[in-house]
């Protein structure tokens, strides 16, 4: 068991994890937090839920992690004043997730040193809290400013002729830091940006070309996910989860079935799990080759853009034909899986295999040795390990940074208990360290996929589709996905309906460090350094 | 006699301003379609440029609350300046009545002018990435422009002139003869239009990311034509440095004014060198990758180097 503490009773999750769950007062919390710290540990996930109805009150749930297993703690907080001490000095991780819950729930971290909003863009009132039961969307929903009249050419009133005339309307203010000294200023770049990506935005301090400071605001495409899932059955819910984040589609919704599953209490066939897992190679596969051609393009080498992306096209067409869909998405569904292999398909995916091995190790050489381009990689954007380390560095990034953390490796469940996944790691944490850990794991996945093949088994599956869950139920899963570990949690009712589902992207730990990485970097150099982390914009707006 | 010399050259350096305008956009076209196949794409061939001319004409400018005056005309004098100095450059015939009036150094005025609006312009609405390009810019070019000079120095020493068409006559209509000066003048030359275009390694033409922008930053604001204006402008001075090249390096087959009969040859000889230096562009572009910004000096620097080392071999050698 990972934690002990005199006040702590942990009971262990029926779940493919090695997780535990076990509740704690509010007073507790920072004791605990800090053993954990102290142990090495880090935090994966916080999320806050209304259980008024349940128990009287809102409940904070927080997941930590260490080598020997995860623990969620449910801290039970009063319904009237919902308040839990801050945690953010002992994992600055929590700093954003906890902001995020006020904004969702109302839920308040006490002597926390930042409470500016990070979700609520101005979109619904301040006093109001989407995430509890008794929210009334109509009443809370803030109107836009009146649109200009149409057909009446190109002028378009300024926003200082519209802006104040709807007095509900709540002009969307953000303290950002200011940083002062002289020639100090600053470029805001965002949320709308010049290519097609997805929206953020972008504060820098600047003196000449170098960054002194960068502040991120996100949250431009919040679209209500952890709201709808309330109301969406078990099926449905798969769906909606394999969507959060749709370059994770497999990751998450493998998330999702195993915390299903997990509530259930049932295992599913052997074969589905095998199966999942080729999903989930692909799907790595698929995306570090898209992001290797993004960097070259990023340091104008549209050749390297050109060619791995032929190569992507080839896995997604293949996906297209073996599996009905390009992405992948719906194919892990709670009990199991909804595709098969045949023998054809089978076929394909070797001779893909092999294709990609053969053209992936040619085009790495052409990487390793172009000058020009190394010399914009090495170096740049370094986070240090140290850094990683304080600040809960996870996933693909953080083990550029030598944070030895791969869910397949440390909680390896089936079927990567037989596959002994070899991890990447890297030590230097620039921007050539995540492509040379990009390029050993896509090496890696692709034995992985010839070794899943080989093993996969051909028994019968008794096909077992989970369509509800037992009452007051929760259960969590998490899944190495290209980016780092996606975790989804879902807690029932008493009728075994989902009354709350959080699904967690690794990106809410690594954009804060994107903001350190840039320090003392030149302004061009920052798209390359955002794409070598590669974050969701989506799977952390929620 | 004298007025039949005058209205020939008259007509011959018309036809050279219909000329220039007109391909301009084609050489952009080529260059991008070497790109593409380059690069494993289909393209969208060469006459892409000319619709998006045509796109952009049609469009309703779209202009900035705060911008003044001079954001407004600035496309009308970059496009005017890039087209007078394909007008001086002897693209097709030597002697024509505009290169008279000016020589190679007012040619760099011209482009000076033309990149001094620019910027003012890119401030002018106050944007981040407008003054952010103009920095850039300024700091690219400030290391150009004297490079570029250098070469025409070198050039100008051998034939003892820095008229354009004395230089070309030089060059091209006596005997044939190595000039290793030139050879480290046409080095310089190559790296001066890599950076003054806006090319890979300096610059990329084609990126969408706003923050590494050089060129592409101060124009983020035009739209419709005054955009149109200023690729078309953009067309013009890759044709123009292109045709500076040729001239001063390759001047074989550029003929006098008044020999008609050469006129088709001059004209084959001059696509045939535009379409060899615009592959050999995308050529140089597909395999480099681009500098992180502060080696653009160091990137300059080589070109100054070389070119200096060019007069130095000129005096030195006396070839």
């Amino acid at each position: 068991m990972p934690i002990k503490h005199p006040n702590l009773k942990l009971s262990r999750l029926t779940d493919a994890l090695p997780a535990w769950t076990g509740d704690i007062s509010p007073d507790d919390l920072h004791e605990i937090c800090r053993q954990v710290h102290d142990g090495g540990g880090r935090l994966v996930a916080l999320w806050g839920s209304d259980a008024r109805l349940q128990s009287g009150g809102f409940k904070l749930h927080l997941v930590l992690v260490n080598e020997t297993g995860m623990v969620c703690l449910n801290v039970t907080l009063s319904a009237e004043q919902p308040m839990y001490p801050d945690i953010s000095q002992i994992f600055p991780a929590a700093n954003r997730m906890q902001r995020a819950t006020y904004d969702l729930l109302g839920i308040y971290a006490q002597e926390g040193h930042d409470h500016r909003k990070w979700l609520r863009h101005g979109a619904w009132h301040s006093g109001s809290f989407p995430l509890r039961k008794d929210f009334d969307a109509a009443a809370s929903r803030i109107p836009l400013p009146n649109p200009p009249p149409e057909g009446e050419g190109t002028t378009v009133p300024s926003p200082a002729e519209t802006g104040d005339k709807d007095k509900f309307y709540e002009p969307d203010d953000y303290g950002f830091v200011r940083v002062e000294g002289q020639g100090v200023h600053e470029i805001p770049v965002g949320p709308v940006h010049s290519g097609i990506i997805e929206p953020g935005h972008f504060r820098f301090s600047i003196i000449g070309e170098r960054v002194l400071r960068l502040e991120e605001r996100l949250g431009y495409v919040h679209k209500g996910i952890e709201k709808r899932f309330e109301s969406m059955s078990l099926q449905q819910g798969a769906k909606l989860a394999g969507r959060v984040s749709g370059d994770s589609t497999v990751a998450y919704a493998w998330a999702y079935a195993m915390a299903a599953e997990s509530i259930a209490g049932v295992t599913p066939p052997k074969r589905a799990l095998w199966l999942r897992a080729l999903l989930l190679e692909r799907e790595r596969v698929a995306n570090h080759l898209g992001d290797l051609g993004y960097l070259g393009n990023d340091v104008a080498l549209s050749f390297g853009l050109s060619q791995f992306w032929i190569l992507k096209e080839q896995v997604l067409r293949n996906n297209a034909t073996v599996f009905g869909h390009r992405y992948l998405m719906d194919k892990i569904v709670p009990g199991g899986v909804t595709v098969n292999l045949d023998v054809e398909g089978k076929h394909i995916i070797e001779r893909e295999c092999d294709m990609l091995e053969q053209q992936v190790r040619l085009l790495r050489g052409i990487y390793d040795e172009h000058a020009g381009m190394q010399d914009r990689f090495i170096g740049t954007g370094r986070v240090e390990p140290k850094l990683a380390a304080q600040l809960g560095l996870c996933g693909l990034a953080g083990r550029a940074s030598a944070q030895a953390w791969d869910a397949r490796v440390q909680f390896a469940c089936a079927p990567y208990d037989k596959l002994n996944v070899q991890m990447a790691t890297y030590r230097n944490g620039d921007v050539a360290a995540r492509v040379i850990v990009r390029f050993d794991e896509l090496f890696e996945s692709l034995r992985l996929q010839s070794e899943i093949l080989a093993k996969l088994v051909n028994e019968e599956d008794t096909p077992l589709l989970l369509e509800k869950l037992p009452g007051n139920g929760f259960g969590i899963g998490m899944v190495e996905g290209w980016r780092g570990e996606v975790l989804v949690a879902i807690h029932t009712d008493a009728e075994g309906n989902l009354t709350r589902v959080h699904p967690h992207d690794p990106s809410w730990q690594n954009w804060p460090l994107l903001e350190h990485a840039v320090i003392d970097n030149i302004v061009p150099d920052f798209p390359l350094i955002n794409k070598s982390f590669n974050l969701s914009y989506s799977g952390q707006d929620l | 006699m004298e007025y039949l010399n005058l209205i020939l050259a008259i007509l011959f350096q018309l036809a050279q301003l219909l000329l220039v305008v007109l391909l301009a956009p084609l050489l952009t076209g080529w260059v991008n379609q070497c790109q593409a196949w380059l690069q494993n794409r289909s393209g969208a061939g060469v006459l892409q440029p000319y619709r998006v001319l045509r796109k952009l004409f049609q469009k309703d400018a779209v202009i900035a609350y705060n911008a003044s005056p001079l954001f407004r005309v600035t496309p009308y004098i970059v496009f005017g300046c890039m087209w007078l100095a394909a007008a001086i450059i002897p693209i097709i015939a030597v002697d024509l009545p505009f290169s008279q009036a000016a020589d190679v150094i007012a040619l760099v005025g011209v482009f000076a002018v033309a990149r001094v609006f620019l910027a003012l312009a890119a401030m002018d609405i106050g944007t981040a990435f407008g003054s952010l390009g103009a920095r850039r810019e300024m700091l690219v070019s400030f290391l150009a422009e004297p490079a570029l000079l250098m070469v025409f120095f070198t050039a100008s020493m051998i034939s003892h002139s820095t008229q354009m068409p004395r230089i070309v006559d030089a060059l091209a209509h006596h005997q044939f003869m190595l000039y290793p000066s030139l050879a480290f003048a046409a080095l310089a030359f190559v790296i001066v239009l890599l950076a003054e275009n806006a090319r890979i390694p300096v610059d990329n033409p084609t990126t969408h990311l706003e923050l590494t922008m050089i060129h592409e930053a101060m124009i983020l604001e035009y739209s419709a034509r005054h955009l149109a204006l200023i690729e078309w402008a953009s067309s013009l001075k890759l044709f123009a440095y292109i045709s500076i090249g040729i001239a001063l390096f390759l001047p074989h087959g550029i003929v006098a004014v008044g020999n008609w009969a050469g006129l088709p040859l001059a004209i084959a000889f001059l696509l045939l060198k535009m379409l060899a230096a615009g592959a050999g562009l995308a050529v140089f572009e597909a395999i480099s990758a681009k500098l992180r910004i502060f080696r653009a000096p160091e990137f300059l620097g080589t070109a100054f180097l070389l070119a200096v080392l060019g007069l130095l071999i000129h005096f030195l050698l006396g070839a």
